[in-house]
């Protein structure tokens, strides 16, 4: 038992925290965000060419670096605190991921080796069914149809609130067999976004620091070769590509929660009022020691369930615990995230709301982390289920 | 970072379950689950007994160097220890202030005579001991003690005047350890002692305090020309303060795991009544028993970090470490609130009279002091502010 980071863990963390403080300054988000793309091609073709980020965690025999999901945490971790514009979340803790619990060898062989060298991708899994309720982000969330004709599939359907689902090269879907329900029925395929009768199209959204997209597929058909692993018995994988992404969003999470504890505690001891800087009332230093509180258990959260994902990656001895995890980091970092933002904007009063502060980009981007892949309460429901029924 | 333990550790776990399995029987069952906070008034006497038993299988120190009697267990040997205990329902100590507090204190900053004097009835479970830190004056501002001492250099002995309170154990204790200012002109930190005094004497009076539960765990002690001897002062006349603070890092040690195996006790209880009465199908109490079980799963991990960073040269300056305290008592309170409101009406009702608390009734009052004692919230979140962000002082003139 040892929960610190190793030195090699540490290492990463610092090199990923000086290349994103350097690339990923406030101007350089605006810019990105006022791209349709909503990223800066560029320095994605150096995160990838030299830096090898997007081949983290993937196995050393798929052209991977073949290291852990702790150290893919500590990185997006500093993605979060510098609120990088990059397709690095959709197309690592999406798609790699999804290759890597469900496709097939030669799936893997493919598509792992082109997401190292720089290719996007993404899942997508959602129809607007994922926001009913205040959010269902489980099996029911599925709602794309995928209909057997011979050794085809045929797909329609709608989905939605897909990460980067406009730009992602490569696209990991779910579809359920038609009249199916709940964790019956569903498959997963992996294609090329561009295939005839794909329709991608970018949402408008309030967090203009990650793109969404709906997509449309109007009758397209795969080949058998698309589909990952057994027809219609797709959903215990599926479950698992979820929570390890769940997973690495809560490392973002943290990231966030920190950098509005920093921010805020910096702009409290530069502005004065009452001839004191505003960082000498109780009153804000008691609202920041609740911020470092919160961004602390985050960090024990997150962290926690960074263990856990590895483990389950490795089949090893806390692998059961992974959904557990999952809900527990998620339902604490999307709250803890979204309330640093609410009391760094408190304590940053009026330039808190004006656009040209970066506070806004962290609030608006906490609340969009915590209804993607389910907020506090959608998760704490989860817990419940598995404590209570 | 890894969160398994390895082979040899889980088979000390099962060492650790298999003699509490094995000697938490007869006379002890009755113990299982009692004698926790808001319960430490309950069965002394067995609970001392207990402590004994504790010692004949060398488990009441056992994160201390063997050559002081301990059992030289790792931190993570003595996390498996902690979680184990409390896992078996085995109860509150009696012993802990003497174990975790006292003795640790006197291995560290303590001579070679109060060594062979104190420690082996620590050990032996025989000797127990309480804390005499908080006065009425002396609260959130702990350094402004008034409690007095007296160097007689006839009788070559401390005479020691002066009031304590919030002391739990005083009835029980044989020594309380004491801060007291040695230099009458000093103010806050400076010129204070550290004192190890014997409770049975006739300088030394105790009177309970009754508390919000009706019970009296805690106690006024009071010193009317009360003595030890010239060596029993723990450092040097004016380092007192120093000797007190680094007493309260050991506070933050390895129990805390225990302490969560209570508390994850208290909540299955409650997970218990609200199946039963239905609770568990409301909405809104789902949540929150959710919400519990999140931040308590979290808390183990908050533990875990402190530990592996421990020795890493840090100091208690880590920011784990700093918000450890607001987060459980803050959690526990709440607690607190879910188990009358999991109850409902029937939290009103008593087992029976005068005023027998149940267990959850007990906790529900007694966490009220958990943000209060060892620093209020308050306090947590000024030192959190000022010693992990940095953020100015506020200057009092005293």
């Amino acid at each position: 038992m040892k929960f610190a980071f190793s030195d090699e863990q540490q290492m990463i963390r610092d090199t990923a925290e000086s290349f994103l403080a350097e690339v990923s300054t406030g101007e350089a988000v605006r810019a990105a965000m006022a791209t349709e793309l909503g990223y800066d091609a560029e320095l994605w073709q150096r995160i990838c060419g030299e830096l090898y980020w997007p081949a983290i965690h993937i196995p050393v025999e798929f052209g991977g670096l073949g290291l852990g999901y702790v150290e893919l945490a500590a990185m997006l971790e500093q993605m979060g605190r510098y609120l990088l514009c990059s397709p690095f979340f959709s197309t690592v803790c999406l798609g790699a991921n999804a290759l890597m619990i469900a496709g097939s060898d030669e799936q893997k062989a493919q598509y792992l080796a082109e997401i190292c060298a720089g290719r996007t991708a993404t899942l997508a899994y959602t129809g607007k069914a994922a926001a009913a309720c205040g959010g269902q982000w489980g099996a029911e969330a599925v709602e794309l149809v995928a209909q057997r004709r011979h050794d085809q599939f045929v797909l329609n359907g709608t989905l939605r609130y897909v990460p980067d689902g406009a730009s992602a090269e490569l696209l990991i879907v779910a579809a359920r067999s038609l009249g199916s329900t709940g964790a019956e029925g569903i498959n997963l395929f992996v294609l090329a976004a561009d295939r005839a009768g794909i329709e991608c199209r970018l949402l408008p959204t309030m967090d203009q620091t990650r793109r969404q997209a709906e997509i449309t597929f109007d009758s397209v058909t795969l080949p058998i070769s698309a589909l990952m692993g057994e027809e219609g018995a797709a959903w215990p994988a599926l479950a698992k590509i979820i929570d390890l992404a769940t997973v690495a969003l809560t490392a973002e999470q943290l990231g966030g929660a920190q950098q509005l504890l920093d921010i805020a505690v910096d702009y409290t001891k530069e502005r004065t009022q009452f001839n004191r800087p505003i960082a000498s009332f109780q009153a804000i230093k008691h609202m920041a020691a609740d911020m470092m509180t919160r961004a602390e258990v985050a960090r024990s959260g997150a962290y926690y369930a960074a263990c856990v994902a590895q483990e389950a990656l490795e089949h090893g001895e806390l692998a059961s615990q992974l959904p557990e995890a999952a809900s527990v980091a998620k339902a604490y970092c999307s709250d803890a995230f979204f309330r640093n933002a609410g009391d760094a904007l408190q304590m940053h009063g009026g330039v808190g709301f004006t656009w040209e502060y970066d506070v806004h980009l962290y609030f608006k981007r906490a609340k969009a982390s915590e209804h993607f892949l389910g907020s506090g309460d959608y998760h704490r429901e989860r817990i419940a289920r598995l404590i209570l029924d | 970072m890894k969160l398994s333990f390895s082979l040899e550790d889980e088979q000390f776990r099962q060492e650790v379950a298999t003699w509490l399995q094995e000697n938490l029987i007869g006379e002890f069952e009755k113990l299982k689950f009692r004698g926790g906070p808001g319960d430490e008034h309950m069965f002394p006497e067995e609970r001392k007994r207990w402590e004994q038993k504790l010692a004949a299988g060398g488990w009441t120190c056992v994160g201390w160097p063997r050559e002081y009697g301990g059992r030289g267990c790792s931190i993570e040997q003595q996390v498996i220890f902690y979680e184990e205990y409390a896992r078996a329902g085995a109860p509150g100590r009696v012993g802990h202030i003497g174990a975790g507090l006292a003795g640790p204190t006197i291995i560290a900053f303590g001579t070679g005579a109060q060594k062979s004097k104190y420690l082996p009835g620590i050990v032996a479970g025989t000797e127990l001991w309480c804390q005499g830190y908080s006065e009425p004056g002396a609260g959130s501002d702990l350094a402004n003690i008034r409690t007095r001492a007296r160097f007689d250099e006839a009788g070559a002995r401390w005479i020691i005047n002066g009031q304590k309170v919030w002391t739990s154990l005083a009835r029980e204790a044989d020594y309380c350890f004491v801060i007291a200012r040695t230099d009458p002109g000093s103010v806050a930190h400076k010129g204070l002692g550290f004192f190890l005094v014997k409770m049975d004497q006739p300088g030394v009076e105790v009177r309970g305090i009754q508390q919000i539960t009706g019970t009296s765990e805690f106690n006024q002690v009071f010193f009317d020309g009360a003595e030890c001897n010239a060596g029993d002062i723990v450092g040097a006349p004016g380092d007192g303060w120093k000797v007190a603070m680094s007493l309260l890092d050991f506070e933050r040690g390895v129990s805390t795991l225990g302490q969560q195996m209570q508390f994850q006790n208290e909540l299955n209880e409650i997970v218990g009544i609200a199946k039963e009465n239905g609770a568990a199908r409301d909405p809104a109490i789902r949540q929150r028993i959710a919400k519990a079980h999140t931040e308590l799963k979290i808390m183990r991990y908050n533990a875990m970090r402190m530990l592996s960073s421990q020795g890493s040269g840090a100091g208690s300056l880590q920011q784990e470490a700093l918000i450890y305290k607001i987060f459980w008592a803050t959690w526990h309170r709440d607690l607190g609130e879910l188990a009358l409101d999991v109850m409902g009406a029937e939290s009103q009702i008593l087992e029976h009279g005068p005023y027998q608390l149940s267990r959850l009734q007990a906790l529900a009052l007694f966490v009220r002091a958990d943000t209060i004692y060892g620093g209020t919230n308050e306090i947590q979140r000024n030192i959190i502010a000022e010693r992990g962000l940095g953020m100015p002082k506020e200057r009092w003139q005293r």
